[in-house]
């Protein structure tokens, strides 16, 4: 469904990709890991033509992305930092989004999951951290589409909206869809992903499960072993 | 295109600024009108304010907006839109309301005065018409400046520099070329550096239109020289038109290119 070819992206002397390739398809998630400033916002807004690459090609379904826009009718996307125009109710927002993308989406679910009724007439920039999160969640997910990208979907959620999140992406894979997802939580990492993909200095240093990569590193614990992946970067070979 | 336009114009539409670009102009036009009580001196005291401040209100207009829109245009760029159509929506919904705001403030104390006397519409139309082109243009520069320049402070100290150079300094430093150079065909650079300049055009345009020769000063004086009043006329219009068109044009390019 989605494959990144030999991607190559630098701003100014910083080289951050440097030849990532990998495909996500047939459904489940995948983990995009990495520490930061490893590049997995910039491969994931690749995918949105948000930003170009230097080299290489992203396939969606088959066809370069380049130029096209239509192709975005079919990803849900969550932005890592939810940016809105700051005098929009939530309401208005998420009409706007509406408006621009037509189609059926279904909010009302979302709204209630997440208790959003008592915020929706409140402007963008009167909401908490977290509640903004929220709304930035309402926003992705309220389309039923095949293909899900979610940039640290549980930045600044509670506990309780956590666990909301994470039965709600199990949910959509349910469904068979293509899921990639960001995140620096592990709890995270063990409950949902299918697999794993391993960003270190601009290459895709590890892929594979949560056990092949235990298997990987040596250790019995994915916070150790990501721990190990990035202590012996240098040692390693790179299995993709 | 035109649900960004449509969202771009009535968000500015909404906002303090086109009403003050209206009633500035409003009240100008109508003070001119009371106090000349004569619409051809209204005309020309008006073409000095317009090609000043409409390149100026555009620009500080233009960056603002633009630099305050950032989170409209990131979220738009995630959604199934082409970029062309992001951009040159916001542009055209910006320049529009700031237009009608503009339009509207020059034309109805024009309006209400023809009830008593008669105005020669035919000249009021060009000075509309010159202050829709300077809003289009000035804005068109200053949203393109500021696409390139990610730092707020930067982009707008720029538009501010190109508003001062085209709408001060260079009328100076033409007249300061034009002494050095006394040997040259002094004639044909005047001309070239009248093309150089949307607001000199503006103003050779109404003036041609005006017929007041004595009005047209150096450059425009050259103007009517090479191209007499009407071909002078039709030619400053398209050059106009070139000058809306180049700086829409890199706003389309540029944005293809960038990366947010
Ligand atoms: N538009 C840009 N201009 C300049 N540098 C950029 C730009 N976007 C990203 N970078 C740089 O590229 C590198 C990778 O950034 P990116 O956001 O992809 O990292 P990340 O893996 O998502 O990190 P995190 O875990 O913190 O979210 C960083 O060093 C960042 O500063
Ligand atoms: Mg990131």
């Amino acid at each position: 469904m989605i494959q990144f070819q030999n991607i190559y992206k630098s701003f100014g002397k910083l080289e951050v990709l440097k030849g990532v390739s990998a495909g996500v398809d047939g459904g489940g998630i995948t983990a995009i890991l990495g520490p930061n400033g490893s590049g997995k916002t910039t491969l994931i807004k690749m995918l949105l033509g948000m930003v170009y690459p230097d080299k290489g090609e992203i396939m969606f379904n088959g066809k370069p992305i380049k130029k096209e826009w239509q192709y975005k009718n079919d990803i849900s996307y969550l932005p890592q930092i939810a940016r809105f125009p700051e005098n929009l109710t939530v309401t208005e927002l998420i009409n706007l989004i509406k408006d621009i993308r037509g189609g059926t989406p279904n909010e009302q679910r979302l709204i209630d999951l997440f208790d959003l009724d008592s915020h929706l007439g409140k402007k963008i920039k009167h909401l908490s951290g977290g509640t903004k999160q929220k709304v930035n969640i309402v926003l992705a997910m309220m389309y039923d589409n095949p293909v899900i990208v979610l940039d640290e979907p549980s930045t600044g959620l509670d506990p309780i909206a956590l666990v909301r999140l994470k039965d709600l992406v199990l949910e959509e894979r349910a469904k068979g869809k293509n899921i990639l997802i960001t995140t620096h939580i592990m709890s995270l990492v063990e409950d949902l992903s299918d697999e794993i993909l391993f960003l270190l200095e601009g290459k895709v240093y590890f892929r594979g499960t949560i056990p092949e990569l235990k298997d990987f590193a040596g250790e019995d614990n994915l916070e150790k072993s990501i721990a190990h992946l990035l202590e012996h970067k240098h040692a390693e070979n790179i299995k993709v | 295109m035109l649900k960004i336009l449509k969202y771009s114009f009535y968000d500015l539409l909404r906002s303090k600024w086109t009403l003050i670009y209206f009633l500035f102009f409003l009240l100008i036009t109508q003070g001119l009108l009371y106090i000349t009580g004569d619409e051809a001196k209204t005309i020309v005291g008006l073409l000095n304010v317009v090609v000043i401040l409409c390149p100026l209100i555009a620009t500080v207009f233009g960056t603002v907006n633009f630099y305050n829109s950032r989170e409209f245009t990131e979220l738009l760029l995630a959604q199934p839109l082409k970029r062309r159509d992001i951009f040159i929506g916001q542009y055209l919904g910006m320049t529009l309301s700031l237009s009608i705001g503009y339009f509207l403030g020059v034309l109805i104390p024009f309006v209400i005065h023809s009830i008593t006397y008669t105005v020669d519409y035919s000249v009021l139309s060009i000075l509309l018409f010159v202050g829709v082109f300077l809003t289009f243009i000035f804005s068109a520069l200053s949203f393109l400046i500021s696409l390139i320049t990610d730092n707020k402070i930067k982009g707008f100290g720029l538009s501010i520099l190109t508003w001062l150079l085209l709408a001060l300094v260079y009328d100076g430093m033409q007249l300061f070329l034009l002494s050095m150079l006394d040997n040259y065909p002094l004639e044909k650079i005047s001309l070239v550096m009248t093309f150089l300049n949307p607001i000199d055009l503006s103003r050779v345009m109404l003036m041609l239109k005006l017929d007041m020769s004595a009005l047209l000063g150096y450059t425009g004086a050259v103007f009517n020289k090479f191209f007499g009043s009407s071909f002078g006329y039709a030619i400053s219009l398209s050059a106009l038109l070139i000058w809306t068109v180049i700086p829409v044009y890199f706003i389309n390019r540029i944005s293809m290119k960038k990366d947010f």
